[in-house]
């Protein structure tokens, strides 16, 4: 990807990865202002209004939960887990694409990362905040969820660290400590920019508190920087690792359509594809809103629609390989369960995947496809669709038919299953709607670094 | 000294482009400045090599987090399953070391991280709710787009008449002094 | 807890002071409190409300003391306190309490309230006793022998008592009609002791009573009749077994000449003694020794699984199909029936046909053996015919014939012609005199007692249990008849649809709450001892016919220890030396009724010429539900909830129909995807016409059905059942007349185009090529007796990365032998009653939530499977449906050493014991539900709502102490029955000495008729398991998957007739 941009046809000029004729002072005023100065327009305060309903309703959904138990929902003996794990995975592998983009592009020194870095984390964090929520909620006693940290427990009892389980509380929590982490980080500059630059009371006190007294001194930035970096690389591996471990819960265990070693890589190429769509999804209304199309060109869209394409390409060859080794490898469950997918009860969902998945990217090929902002915007929605049928595919489908005919059976979600996934997206977009009035969405101070290099021409990459 | 209501802090020179700030400091330090400390709203390339900080510590305290974290974590798992609880679960050994690799790892990543962030604060002196600079009324620009260079009375060779004239002959556009009330 | 050993402890033990067993209910007297105790501190949660309750109560006597409740009841805060009293109806979660069923509880909750009420005005603390009763050691059960009165038949049980408490239901070994199994009737039937829905005192057209009220009363009615010498004096009974209540019976009559006394089951048809009448010239009991048959034929009979005598049937038939060597034998067993039944399903060879037609085949049988004249049949089934003859033939002298309870007296009559034609009588069969104390033809008396009570010749009725109102035969039209009688009074456990029609309703004792007797199926005679003082105000059919007789008010015991006093004369041993060894043994040795040889007076060839129903005609048959029997056991949620032996439906019946005829009038099912084949199948919904009445069914398909045969099972649609038993499935009895009893022609059948969801625990019944259930003929087993392990590999024992954990001391492990399997159900719910199984409801099952640890799977061999097209849906027609072989296969957990689900469970909630138990922590369960993803058998249940019941005090009664009652949000499955194995372990380390093999029994062991099931340890080579586990049959379910389950199987063999393979 890195060489994305001395790719482009010769004698095309590079347009610049920022509008020309910004200074340090204007990009500074022009995304601080966002949070500073201007005022709740009607169209946020309508928006923000329906979504904090949608999360009373995820409220709801979770107190009659607990009130009766997860029989409200249509999970059953032999489909164990039903939308909770499937929405779980779904909402992890959004998270992903933030981490990537504010990590592995910075590791590998892609400026075009720098516009949207910051709501990418921030999308990760209120991405893993409503995937955590699942595994919680999802068994049968939450409130006895505890017992799946290693506490000192005054019987001695300790969690049992070879269940997949584990390794998911781990992965997650610390998957979620660190992008918090890392994304404060980030913030600190831009924190003491708004405590300058806030005229309020009330601004001025909460933004100088949260700056903790950053000057920017070259020695702060000094240490500053070798700590982001080392940020940055470990969020790499980690990124990596949590979607490889969230994929565990289904290839460790023996159930036909889970067992496979392909899991790990499709899984993580999966995330980012989604989360890249996630990206998409919001980067295209907010930069409309907010009128940042000076600093999220048309040129980051189509890099982002650049990753999505290589990414579905990698999805698409593990279902194939899932094919292929089932009937390669001759296990008689394996073959049995890849034609269910195909001629089974809920052949159905598996085609609408391929045809989300697989079929639509492909016409990303096509530049004209990849700088059509609509054409993004609704194919973000349609990729976002096809990463969740995919987990409901391998969750629910590999459950319905395994070992034992006599106890086949089907799954179909409930009233309930729903409201508790509408209320997540609620959620999500109502964090997202907090942020972006309460935080600058862009980083301030790589803006003005960028300002600072394209000053200089030294475009592209070092 | 320490009787005196408020005492200086230094002298401190507002320059608009990097690039002066850049020079400025270098001069400064040829000049034999050694207290000299530069302010950006971004980082700048070899600013700090020129104030004269070479090495941190961070990434060292950074590793020492995550050799930490990883040993934490397989030896939790190892005591837990070998030593204290020891199960038979399904017929696996209860040493099943390859089942605790993930934990491990992410335990690891995740004492670094905090190591990382905690000592970059830490060093930094963070949080400072107050520092002398704030008191300049123009430094509230060093978060935007103006370049501070600030030269500290407690260098030897500070002389606030001697020490400003110098910023000026730097191109300073302002030279303010930096007082430091208690 | 092993049932046999502590029987044989109770053998010291002088048990009649022993509590409370042997002891009159009326003066029970510490177990009284017990019971009671138990009921008062349930109410304790709401003392508040109670004791202002019993502040109203306070100084008022009987009557008015009722009628106070019934003015309180009006009283809304009253009415509340009831409705929180029973959380079971009032918060069940899915079907809303209506009111009739409120009525109900409510009345059920008003004698409650009373009972704590009047039992005990205050708030008294429970006193320890102070001189521990002889033989009880608290906390460790004692077991008590009695009997289950049933039909013409009674089952010697053992029953568990924990302090007092009957708790579990065992065979007893030295009874001939149980040998120590028991059968899913049964095992279940101590929950109705149990059912919050039982009627609970005296009622007169609603009123509560005293019973002295009704004792006056009783006298007054008596006087009346006894003018007329009892002319218009009317008792109505079920077939009569017990010769107490005989004889206090016939004594009433001698009192009352002109009354009489009528007999109705529903459920029996007159065929065995009209049969025998045709063929003896007067009424005999037949009695089969199938452990002497080398061939046995039923003609359309289900004897391994209903009927007198089953459970000691199906013993002795499964005890000549074991099989240790190749050079072992086996008998072979030929059906001819209608529609599959597990008799049927467990046959060598079966032929579908049409019931009508079965009688055709007995004369055409009868015809080969030179009995009668020939008939023509359909060519295929003449092959048949043939070849079957011949191999009765061979088997002269060791061959049976058994003609089903449902078959008319002509089937039955050519039974006994054939067998005797056979040499068989004498071994195979014998026959005694009847063990009905009084055989009628019932259906002629009941049309009798109907046509007396017509013409307004009936004053006062006597209805000791039956439900007739519900079961009479249709065109008798018995509730407007009953009308018309002056005084009618009925006994009967609930207040059901014939009580509501009658002046009087006295609730009935269950039978371990009160004295009787009865005889087994070959007369052998027990004493029925109650367990318990009656939880209510209940009495039994000795104390009605006391109460119109000269003796009112004699209590049950009395009456029997009277009668058996005059009978031990006769046996020979002066009552007091014997009645302790009858109740501790459970039977009264010498009452067996002797062999006699009537003389056979009956020639096949004077039989009217067979009136045939055309080939093309469709036959309706009646049959009792194979799990709630006519209706009597339809409030019990056990067997509601029992998933029906073939077609593994529960909470419903439905209209039976052939694949064939399902496609002809494309009768449809749909997988509901809610719950899907594991719960929930929507059937296509029909109108039957028959015999000028109509009832509206939904129609299920049955593989193996005869193709012109629809099957209507009895005992559903009940309007009065219960809490659980009303308005679920059809009423069946709604289009039965009297001239048409089992099988009628001339219905219409029309689909209303509607849909009915029922829930079906098993709809897939293809193995589509996997090592599940392995089957062989008894050729094929000689030639490769290790046939299981033909093309299926299994991993071996070391073929591992790591080192397999060592088991040195016990090593518990299951066989389970599918060669004698006939999946009777009878293990399913001695598990429920052993473990506190909850019973979820139709609704949860339709979504594949039921609870049963152990399953039964059934699966038709020779069926196309997904790789050969076949779709699983017996609707859709394939030739392969029209006779499938059936087999069925016991699932509980398999207790795998490398169990999948234990690696899996995040918090150590599945761990191994040192046994190799894969114990089940339920506190430490936080309800992942991973562990029953990964299980490949999918024996774990999940409890995804509270499906037990923590409110009603009758159930906490019933419990088992010795197993955890499970909360909301747990994973719960088969434990082996830990409590028994600790409990074994604990009586042999107090005698320091190893566990011995066999004195652990599990519940589904113990209760199994056909010894399918054997439980030990696999580490001593000399027991009974280990033994098994040797054979070369021998197999792992799903061996592939290298998880080294405990619970192994034997593979199924059968013994076809080669000819009849070629043919």
């Amino acid at each position: 990807m890195s060489s994305v941009t001395q790719n482009l046809p010769s004698g095309h000029e590079p347009e610049p990865w920022i509008e020309p004729g910004h200074t340090y002072a204007s990009v500074t005023d022009k995304i601080s202002s966002v949070v500073l100065t201007r005022p709740l327009g009607i169209g946020w305060l309508a928006g923000f209004a329906f979504l904090f309903g949608i999360v009373m309703v995820l409220n709801l959904a979770i107190g009659y939960l607990i009130v009766k138990g997860t029989g409200i929902w249509g999970i059953n003996i032999p489909i164990g887990w039903g939308f909770a794990i499937v929405n779980f995975v779904w909402w992890i592998g959004i998270g992903h694409a933030g981490t990537l983009i504010s990590a592995i592009l910075y590791l590998l020194n892609q400026k075009w990362r720098t516009s949207i870095n910051r709501f990418a984390e921030a999308m990760t964090l209120f991405a893993v905040a409503c995937a955590g929520l699942f595994p919680l909620i999802h068994t049968g006693r939450p409130w006895m969820a505890y017992y799946m940290f290693p506490y000192p427990s005054t019987m001695g009892i300790w969690p049992q660290f070879r269940s997949p389980l584990i390794w998911d509380v781990f992965a997650v929590s610390t998957y979620g400590t660190v992008s918090l982490l890392f994304w404060f980080v980030g913030l600190l500059p831009d924190l003491a920019t708004l405590r300058d630059r806030a005229k309020i009371g009330w601004q001025q006190k909460i933004f100088g508190m949260l700056s903790m007294g950053w000057r920017g001194s070259a020695r702060h930035w000094h240490r500053y920087q070798s700590a982001y970096l080392l940020l940055a690389g470990l969020a790499t591996p980690l990124v990596l690792s949590v979607h490889t471990v969230v994929s565990f819960d289904f290839a460790v265990g023996i159930v036909p359509g889970w067992h496979t070693t392909i899991f790990p890589p499709y899984f993580v190429a999966g995330a980012i594809y989604s989360g890249f769509a996630m990206v998409l999804t919001l980067a295209i209304p907010m930069r409309k809103a907010y009128g940042l199309e000076g600093f999220i060109t048309l040129r980051h869209l189509e890099q982002m629609a650049k990753v999505m394409l290589a990414t579905g390409l990698i999805v698409a060859y593990g279902y194939f390989i899932e094919f292929f080794m089932a009937f390669y490898s001759g296990n008689k469950f394996d073959v049995f369960l890849a034609k269910q997918r195909l001629h089974g009860p809920y052949a159905p969902f598996y085609y609408a995947l391929i045809l989300c998945n697989i079929l639509t990217p492909q016409l990303l090929w096509f530049k004209k496809v990849r700088r059509n902002i609509a054409a993004l915007f609704v194919m973000s929605l349609i990729i976002n669709t096809g990463m969740w049928l995919e987990r409901f595919v391998i969750v629910v489908i590999s459950l319905t038919r395994d070992f034992m005919p006599s106890a086949w059976g089907r799954y179909s979600a409930t009233v309930w299953d729903y409201a508790t996934f509408v209320g997540t997206l609620g959620l999500f977009t109502m964090l997202i709607f907090l942020f972006v009035r309460g935080l600058p969405a862009i980083a301030i101070s790589e803006m003005r670094e960028l300002v600072h290099q394209d000053s200089h021409g030294n475009e592209g990459h070092s | 000294m320490s009787e005196r209501r408020s005492q200086l802090f230094g002298v401190m020179g507002e320059f608009s482009t990097p690039e002066d700030l850049l020079a400025a400091t270098k001069s400064a330090r040829e000049a034999g400045y050694k207290h000299v400390e530069a302010y950006t709203p971004f980082p700048v390339e070899g600013l700090s090599e020129a104030v004269g900080f070479k090495w941190t510590a961070v990434p060292l305290l950074t590793l020492i987090g995550g050799l930490g974290g990883g040993i934490t974590g397989f030896g939790l798992q190892y005591w837990v399953a070998a030593i204290t609880y020891p199960m038979n679960i399904g017929g696996r050994p209860l040493n099943s070391w390859p089942a605790f690799i993930p934990v491990t790892f992410e335990l690891t990543v995740l004492g670094a991280s905090i190591f990382a962030v905690v000592s970059m604060l830490a060093l930094n002196k963070l949080p400072q709710p107050y520092h002398p600079v704030f008191n300049v009324e123009r430094f509230s620009q060093a978060s935007t787009d103006k370049f501070f260079l600030c030269i500290e009375a407690r260098d030897p060779k500070f002389d606030l008449a001697e020490t400003s004239k110098f910023l000026q002959s730097l191109h300073a556009q302002h030279v303010n002094e930096v007082k430091d009330e208690e | 807890m092993d049932a046999m050993s502590d029987h044989e402890h109770d053998k010291q033990l002088p048990i009649l002071q022993g509590p409370p067993a042997a002891k009159p209910a009326l003066e029970a007297g510490h177990d009284h409190d017990q019971e009671e105790e138990i009921v008062d501190d349930t109410l304790r949660e709401h003392r508040l409300e109670l004791s202002t309750v019993r502040e109203k109560l306070k100084d008022k006597s009987g009557k008015q003391y009722w009628r106070t409740l019934e003015e309180l009841s009006e009283d809304p805060h009253f009415e509340e306190l009831l409705h929180r009293e029973f959380p079971r109806h009032a918060s069940e979660w899915d079907d809303a309490v209506d009111r009739r069923d409120f009525l109900k509880l409510m009345g059920a909750s008003l004698a409650l309230a009373g009972l704590a009420g009047c039992g005990r005005p205050d708030e008294a603390h429970i006193v320890p006793y102070v001189k521990q009763p002889d033989g009880m050691v608290l906390g460790k059960p004692n077991y008590y022998a009695t009997a289950m009165p049933f039909g013409a038949d009674a089952v010697g049980v053992l029953v568990e008592s924990h302090e007092g408490r009957p708790t579990k239901i065992e065979g007893n070994p030295d009874h001939p009609s149980s040998m120590g199994a028991t059968s899913a009737m049964v095992q279940a039937s101590i929950l109705n002791l149990y059912d919050p829905d039982r009627a609970q005192t005296v009622l007169q057209g609603g009123e509560i009573r005293a019973w002295s009220t009704f004792l006056d009363s009783a006298q007054e009615a008596a006087t009346g009749v006894k003018a007329a010498g009892g002319a218009g004096f009317r008792i109505l009974t079920g077939a009569v077994t017990s010769p107490t209540l005989a004889s206090q019976l016939r004594k009433l009559l001698a009192l009352y000449p002109q009354a009489k006394w009528h007999q109705w089951e529903p459920a029996v048809s007159e065929g065995g003694r009209e049969g025998a009448k045709l063929a003896f010239g007067r009424v005999v009991n037949t009695v089969y020794v199938p452990g002497k048959a080398d061939v046995i034929l039923s003609l359309d009979s289900d004897f391994l699984a209903s009927g007198p005598g089953h459970i000691s049937y199906a013993k002795q038939w499964a005890r000549r199909r074991k099989l240790e060597s190749t050079s072992d034998s086996m008998n072979r067993l030929y059906v001819v029936e209608p529609t599959p039944t597990v008799t049927g399903s467990s046959a060598d060879h079966r032929l579908p046909m049409r019931a009508c037609d079965v009688e055709l085949f007995a004369r055409a049988l009868a015809a080969k053996l030179g009995r009668g004249n020939a008939v023509s049949l359909p060519a295929d089934a003449e092959k048949w015919l043939n070849i079957v003859a011949a191999d009765l033939q061979k088997a002269h002298g060791s061959s049976l014939v058994v003609a089903g309870e449902q078959q008319s007296a002509t089937v039955h009559a050519l039974a006994h012609a054939i067998n005797a034609a056979l040499g068989n009588v004498g071994t195979t069969v014998y026959y005694t005199e009847p063990v009905e104390a009084e055989p009628v033809n019932q259906l002629e008396s009941l049309r009798d007692l109907c046509a007396d009570m017509d013409a307004g010749k009936v004053d006062l009725l006597l209805i000791l249990g039956g439900n007739p109102v519900y079961d009479a035969p249709h065109d008798f039209d018995f509730v407007t008849k009953l009308k018309k009688v002056h005084t009618s009074v009925h006994l009967s456990p609930y207040f059901d649809e014939t009580s509501a029609y009658c002046q009087w309703h006295v609730s009935e004792s269950h039978y371990l709450e009160s004295w009787s007797d009865a005889r087994a199926y070959d007369g052998t005679a027990s004493i029925v001892q109650p367990l318990i003082s009656p939880l209510y105000y209940t009495k039994s059919a000795h104390d009605l016919v006391a109460a119109f007789s000269d003796k009112p008010g004699q209590p049950p015991y009395d009456a029997v220890r009277a009668y058996w006093t005059e009978a031990s004369t006769k046996l020979g041993t002066a009552i007091d030396a014997g009645w302790r060894k009858w109740l501790n043994d459970g039977v009264i040795p010498g009452t067996k009724l002797p062999a006699i040889t009537p003389e056979l007076k009956f020639n096949p060839a004077n039989l009217p010429a067979p009136t045939a129903m055309p080939a093309t005609e469709v036959e309706y048959i009646f049959r009792p539900d194979p799990t709630v029997y006519d209706g009597r056991f339809a409030n019990n949620g056990w067997l509601q909830e029992l998933p029906k032996p073939v077609t593994k439906l529960t909470w419903d019946n439905a209209a039976l129909v052939s694949p064939k005829f399902a496609q002809k009038n494309d009768l449809a099912h749909k997988v509901v995807s809610r719950g899907g084949e594991h719960g929930q199948i929507r059937s296509t919904v029909v109108d039957i016409e028959l015999n000028g009445s109509k009832v509206t069914a939904a129609t299920w398909t049955t593989p193996g059905q005869a193709e012109n045969t629809v099957v209507l099972h009895l005992g559903y649609g009940r309007t009065r059942a219960g809490f659980t038993g009303t308005n679920k499935g059809f009423n069946a009895y709604a289009v039965r007349t009297s001239s048409a009893m089992w099988s009628a022609s001339g219905g219409k059948m029309t689909a209303t185009g509607d849909g009915y969801s029922l829930a079906c625990t098993q709809y897939h019944f293809n193995m589509e090529g996997r090592q599940i259930l392995s089957t062989a003929t008894l050729e094929e087993y000689k030639k490769n007796p290790a046939f299981p392990h033909e093309g299926h590999e299994e991993v071996a024992k070391d073929d591992s990365l790591y080192k397999a954990f060592a088991y040195p001391n016990y090593a518990w492990g299951m066989a389970i032998d599918l060669n004698k399997c006939n999946g009777c159900n009878a293990c399913v719910v001695a598990c429920q009653s052993e473990n506190n199984i909850p019973v979820v409801g139709k609704d949860q099952v339709m979504r594949g939530r039921e609870m049963h640890w152990i399953r039964i799977d059934r699966y038709y061999t020779h069926t196309p499977g997904f790789a050969d097209g076949g779709t699983g849906d017996p609707t859709e027609y394939n030739a392969a449906l029209d006779n499938p072989q059936t087999f069925f296969q016991p699932v509980p957990c398999m207790q795998c050493e490398n169990a999948p689900c234990e690696q899996v469970c995040p918090v150590g909630a599945t761990t191994h014991s040192a046994e190799g138990l894969n114990d089940m922590v339920y506190n430490r369960c936080v309800g992942t539900r991973y562990c029953s993803n990964n299980c490949p058998y999918k024996v774990r249940r999940f409890n995804f709502l509270r499906f037990q019941d923590w409110e009603t005090p009758q159930l906490k009664l019933l419990r088992n102490p010795e197993v955890t009652v499970r909360s909301r949000g747990v994973m719960e499955k088969c434990t082996y029955c830990v409590q028994r194995i600790n409990n074994a372990r604990i009586d042999a380390e107090k005698q320091n000495r190893p566990i011995r093999d066999g004195e652990i029994v599990t519940a589904c062991e113990s209760a199994c008729p056909t010894e399918a099931i054997a439980f030990g340890n696999i580490n001593d080579p000399n027991s009974k398991v280990a033994k098994l586990k040797a054979q070369q049959r021998h197999y792992t379910l799903l061996g592939e998957l290298n998880s080294r389950p405990r619970t192994t199987y034997l593979g199924a063999v059968r013994n076809p007739n080669a000819e009849l393979e070629k043919a």
